[in-house]
Formats: C-alpha cells, structure tokens, sequence
C-alpha cells in the first residue's frame, strides 16, 4: 500500500468493463512473456485469473471493455483516482464497441427483443468509450488488440521509455507485408485506407476486406473512400453497414455508419474525448516506480 | 456476507440468530459477490436452513450486449464476424455453429479438406481453452493457491506447461484465421483463405510438445484430491458415428435422447430469471441438464482418439468423472490429449483444398446448428428473410444450458461444507462453480454466487 518507492515493484491493475474479454484475454496471450512480466511487476487486480483483490491504488491500470451501465459509470471514476495511469485496451474501450450499435436505436426497445422480462435488466441506453467518462492516459486500438503492441506498450512502461507504436493506415502494412491490394484488384470494400495501423493488415491477406476493427485512422479520408465505394456500384444501404462495425462510434466513423436496426441519423454526442491522446501513441510520460511521472522523457 | 456457521450442521436447532422469528433453524448465508478466476462477471448466493437449501443462485451481472439484436438485418458472413465477439475465449465456436447454421440452409457442400481444417480449427481452440481453465484458473484450487500468479512461483514448470499447450492452440487458430482471437477468414463456404501446407507443417514441432504436455496433464490431474459428489446429472452432448464430435453429429443424452442438431428447440428451452442478464435453459421436461467436457467423455469416448481413451482408461476416473464435476478437470486434460493428437494427424495428412470457398446462394428459411464449444453445446438458430439477411435470432450458449445444472449441484454439495469454517466452505462452493468452466460473457445474454446461509 501507499505510494510505490524506488524499490517497490509497480502495481498492475486489469479491469473489465461491457467487453468479451479477449483483449485481457491476450495478455495471457503474451504466453512466456506474461511470466516475465508478472517477474518485474505485481498484478494486484485481474479477477479473471487472480482470486486475491485490489480496489487500489494502481500504478498502471489496463481497462477493456465500454460503460454500458449506471454501476460501470460510477466505477470507472473510482478506478480512475486509483490509477496513476490508466490506459484502455480495444475496441470496446475506446470506441465502445459493437455493443455500441444500440446508441442509433431505442435502447428499451432493444431489451425487450432480447428479454422477455425486461424490467429485470439493468443497463444505459448507450455504450461508450471510457474517455467520455474519464481522462485516459493512452489507449490501444483492435478488436482484439495486437499482441505486440501490447508488449510493446508494457515493456516500454516497464523501462520508461515511449512505446514505438506505428502510426499510419492498414493499406500502409499491406505494402510493407506485400499484399496486393484489394479494392483495386478485386474492387472489394475494404476499410483499410481509412482504419489505423497496428493488426498487420490480417485481413487483406487472407483475402478478405478489412473490416476497421482497429478505428479510423487520423486523419481518415471517409469521404474519398465511400464515393470510391459509390464508384463500386455500391448502395448507400450497404456502405452504411460497412461503417456500422465494431468501431462504429468512433468520432470519424460515427457519422457514416448505418446499423441495420437504427432509428437515429447519429448517436447522441457525448462530451469531447477526455483522452490526452486522441490518436497515434502517446506522450505517455514513462512510468517509473519512483512515483514520479516527469523523471525521465 | 456471513452469518455465523451452524453448530454441527444441526437440522432443527432453535432459531437464535439475526432476530428471525418463527423459524426453526437460523438461517446461514454464503455469498461470493464477484466469483473470481472465471471469464465474466458472476456471482454466487446460497442460502441455507440447517442442512435444508432455501435458495441456490447462479447470478450473472455481466452487462448485457444484446447479440440477438445486433445481427439483424445482417447478412450470413458478417454474422459470422459479429458472434465471435460474444466471446474472447471461444470465438471459433460461435464462428462454427453459425457456418455450419447457414450452409445448412443454403446446401452448401464445402471442399472435405475445408471440413478437417474446420475440425483442426476447433482442436486449436480446445486446446487453448482448455489450456487456460486447467493451468490458469483451475489447478490453484487443487494445489492450494489463489492464482496462478501464485502457484508459478513455486511451481513454474507446471505454470509453462499450460501457458505452452495455450500457444500451440492459439499458434493453431492463427495458421488458420490469421489471428488467435476473432480469427477473420471463416466464410460461408470455406475460409476467405486456405493455409499453405509448410505453415501448417510448421505447427508440428509445437503440437508434438503439446501432446506430451497433455498426456501430462491427465497424469497430473487425476492425482488431484477431489471433494467426494455423487450426483445423478443428465448429460448432454453431440456424438458422431466416426468422430469424437465438433461440428457434426446428432445430440444425444444419458437417458436416450437422439434428436439432429437444428432440433434442439425440440428438447430444450430458455426462460429468464429475475437478478441475472442470462437466460437460463432446461430440457421441455423442465429438468436441468449438464453439458461439457464431463458430458462429452461420458457419452462419446469412444471415438476418442486412442492415445486419448488410453490415458482416460489408465485414470480409471471415466465413471467419477461422469458423477463428480470436480474431475471435469481430468476431463479436459483427456480432451487436450484429443484435442493435440487429433491436431497432429491433421496437420500431416493436409492438403490444401481445390476449393477454399465455395460459391453459394442466400434462400430465407430457419438456419440453425450447433457444434461443440470447450464448454459444451453451443446452439444457434437465425430465421433468413427474402434478402437473405437475418430477421431473428436465438444463441443459447453453454454455460446458460448449464446453470440449471450448478444450481443444482450446490444444493447437493451445500451440506457437505457446513461443518467447515465459513472461509472455507465458501472456498470450496466456489470451486464447484468453477469446476464447471462458466463462461459468463458467454451467457450474457447469463452469472452472481451469493452464498447465504439462511
């Protein structure tokens, strides 16, 4: 307990929000590494893997998943006091996630398709990202996130230094990995021209579209790309549903994406993104044991 | 919380505590308000009477993401992208019950080496599901841990072991779907993407460690002190004729059920519970029923690979494992033995397919299948419009199915921890609901253990 010194070991935090936990799920993903990791730090708080609890405090807490309940919104600015940095991991959390599709529907509506008795269900009219409720220090993109950049970000953390994270499209990986290009070869819909780097370009090769698990790129030319899809012989039906994937509340997708069932143009607009880094990878000031954020740049 | 414990476990004493009036027996109260190294949120309540259970709770409080919804007026392929999102652990299985749903309706034959890269799919995420509940939540409650954080401290060795059978699952998922979680090249019809034969050769030196690693675990397993449980559970399962059973075969159970895969709604319904976001489901009789690792070895080992029913033999546990879910844990390790060696025959007889996506054509109709999940029968239906896009449908995962079930197995269980200390019977309640690999994001449309001791 109290504020970590020099010797201490940081303390490491997993929460879960609204989410399927596979973005968690990944750390247990790092394999080998994980145990090198839990060597370095102490992981006081991940109740999927550890029965001990911590409410706190928290030199580096990862959150997965958005808010999509009155108890989650109160709990995340609780996390947030505890945590030195907190930094979000996936879709879910910084965008809110597929779940996020109800924020163009009637949101009762939507439960009582599902329950049959409604009343007993607990839940917000919309899913959001946890920078709409609280200031995040930095955040990484994917549904799931990349394994990699995963490490990349934590071992960078650990040592105090800036994580190397690759700032650019989807399209820019498929021509470092040498996959031909999809919309012009095959005129698929691809969202690789407008969805930020990180994944590698998975889907290009293996033959399919990208599909923007990772969120818009910044900037991200939308409107370039849907007169391109336009140009495809595409309705305005379908491109609607491209967008309405599982970062269809991004700012720069918000305004583009139909889901199927929905009832509003857009979403509500919840207030700015709290985020200090709206995009790319951060001026995330390293994290040293010595509690002191500024010590090393 | 708490309560104090009974005296002896006594059935009538007079009722002195908590000011309840009129009643024989205080009532003991156990509750476990987060249920910790399971995937989702859940919680436990148990409520007993002297060695009567007033109250048996599964809750689940994981928000609700409402699934059923979000596919509608979708088409089949992004259903496909879409369901796998219901669970980080298992995506594979909802990608596989949908397929399978869809190509059904529409009569598509797939390629045959697309159906056995279908089942080495499947091998790779039991492997590394089964990887993870044994290894990383599971085993620190038979050797006196409370996480595995903990136990690689002592015994890391034991830790490596699992975190290497995960690797060889995931590097499996991978090979094929291009990433070990929400894998994107399944397709109606095939995959968007068949592998090379040298990636997939590149798995054997992985899948020969894994086998070992397996055959390891069942060893290690079937030492493992259990609490004694007998219980008389309905099981539940696919079987095939040839195959120890993923995506094909009919659903069968101990007492003689025999009905085709997208029958379920034949046997089997869902109904809501007030206090949790799952639906729970029980047979048309009403009665619960038990799916799984446990289930499966029961009703289908005999196709299961032979280095797998050699070990399963060897435990001498095959009768317990069927009446006592506390050895579902050797279950999974007898299915990883499976699981790798399957695996590795796969990989060496593969042959990349003529055809990895085969065309086909949308026709509305009920598409509806399941396939075995690591936790149990995972089954979908969705009804297709004119436009061949989704109008309605219906996922009712396996730990749903199985909530029935642990509730009633902590009513059969409940009696035999009263006389230890509230700290540990509570322990040992949890362990019972984990030995059941709940997966609760999956059953949210599903899990909270409060124990109280009324």
């Amino acid at each position: 307990m109290g504020r970590p010194t020099t010797a201490a070991r940081l303390r490491v935090g997993v929460a879960r929000f609204t989410s399927c936990g596979g973005c968690q799920l990944t750390l247990a993903g790092l394999h080998e590494a994980l145990l090198a990791v839990a060597d370095r730090v102490d992981i006081v708080e991940f109740a999927e893997v550890l029965s001990p609890r911590s409410s706190g405090p928290y030199d580096l807490l990862l959150v997965e998943g958005s808010v999509s309940t009155p108890d989650q919104a109160r709990r995340i600015s609780e996390l947030r006091r505890q945590a030195r940095l907190l930094v979000t991991i996936g879709a879910c959390a910084t965008t809110g996630g597929i779940q996020a599709l109800r924020n163009w529907s009637d949101g009762d509506a939507w439960r009582a398709a599902v329950y049959p008795q409604p009343q007993f269900i607990h839940a917000l009219r919309t899913s959001t990202p946890i920078s709409e409720h609280v200031t995040v220090d930095a955040l990484l993109r994917g549904c799931p996130i990349d394994p990699g950049q995963l490490a990349e970000l934590v071992t960078a953390l650990l040592v105090g230094r800036r994580a190397q994270l690759l700032d650019a499209t989807v399209c820019m990986e498929c021509k470092a990995r040498g996959t031909v290009c999809l919309i012009s070869s095959q005129g698929a819909p691809c969202l690789g021209p407008v969805t930020k780097s990180g994944c590698g370009a998975i889907c290009p090769a293996f033959g399919r579209a990208c599909y923007g698990c990772f969120g818009p790129a910044h900037p991200a030319n939308v409107e370039a790309l849907k007169a391109q899809f336009a140009d495809q012989g595409r309705s305005d039906e379908e491109i609607g549903r491209l967008f309405a994937g599982f970062t269809a509340n991004a700012p720069a997708f918000r305004a583009n994406a139909r889901p199927p069932l929905a009832v509003l143009d857009q979403p509500p607009v919840g207030p700015e993104p709290a985020a200090r880094i709206s995009h790319g990878f951060p001026g995330v000031p390293p994290l040293t044991a010595s509690g002191d954020d500024d010590a090393r740049q | 919380m708490h309560g104090s414990d009974l005296p002896g476990g006594g059935a009538a004493g007079p009722g002195s505590g908590d000011g309840r009036s009129g009643s024989a027996a205080p009532e003991l109260r156990f509750e476990v308000e987060e249920l910790t190294r399971v995937e989702g949120e859940g919680s436990l309540r148990l409520r007993m009477r002297g060695d009567e259970v007033v109250e048996a709770r599964l809750n689940i409080f994981e928000a609700p993401r409402y699934f059923e919804q979000l596919v509608r007026g979708r088409t089949p392929d992004e259903v496909i992208d879409i369901v796998a999102r219901i669970c980080g652990i298992c995506p594979v299985a909802y990608q596989m019950s949908a397929v399978h749903a869809f190509e059904d309706l529409f009569g598509v034959q797939v390629d045959p080496e697309v159906r056995r890269l279908r089942r080495l799919f499947y091998c790779g995420e039991w492997l590394e599901s089964h990887a993870l509940h044994v290894y990383l939540l599971h085993a620190p409650d038979f050797l006196g841990y409370d996480s595995a954080v903990a136990m690689a401290r002592d015994l890391r060795p034991l830790v490596e072991r699992g975190l290497r059978l995960r690797r060889a699952g995931d590097a499996i998922i991978a090979a094929i779907g291009g990433r070990p979680i929400h894998p994107v090249s399944v397709r109606v019809g095939g995959f968007s993407r068949a592998p090379r034969r040298t990636e997939l050769a590149a798995l054997r030196p992985l899948l020969e460690q894994a086998l070992d690693d397996a055959v390891a675990t069942v060893r290690l397993a079937a030492t493992f002190e259990t609490p004694a449980m007998e219980r008389v559970a309905r099981l539940v399962s696919m079987r095939h004729p040839d195959e120890y059973p993923y995506n094909e075969g009919h659903i069968v159970s101990s007492d003689g059920l025999d009905i085709e895969l997208p029958a379920w709604r034949d046997a089997f319904s869902e109904y809501q519970v007030e206090g949790s976001n799952a639906l729970y489901a029980r047979a048309s009789d009403g009665s619960a029923y038990l799916l799984g690792p446990s289930a499966r070895i029961a009703l289908a080992a005999t196709q299961l690979h032979p280095l797998a029913r050699r070990e399963l033999e060897a435990t001498g546990l095959a009768d317990e494992i069927a009446a006592n879910i506390f050895r579902s844990v050797v279950a999974r390790g007898v299915e990883l033995v499976h699981a790798a060696a399957e695996a590795l025959e796969l990989v060496e007889a593969y042959r990349p397919p003529d055809a990895a996506l085969v065309p086909w054509t949308a026709r509305p109709g009920t598409a509806a299948w399941a396939t075995e999940a690591p936790r149990g029968l995972l089954f979908h239906r969705y009804e297709l419009d004119e436009r061949g896009r989704i109008a309605e449908a219906q996922i009712v995962p396996p730990t749903s199915q199985n909530q029935a079930a642990i509730e009633a197995d902590l009513r059969v269980f409940a009696p035999s921890v009263l006389r230890l200390s509230h700290v540990e019977a509570q322990r040992r309640l949890e362990q019972l609901v984990r030995s059941y690999d709940p997966c609760i994001s999956c059953a949210t449309h599903f899990l909270d253990l409060t124990v109280e001791e009324a």
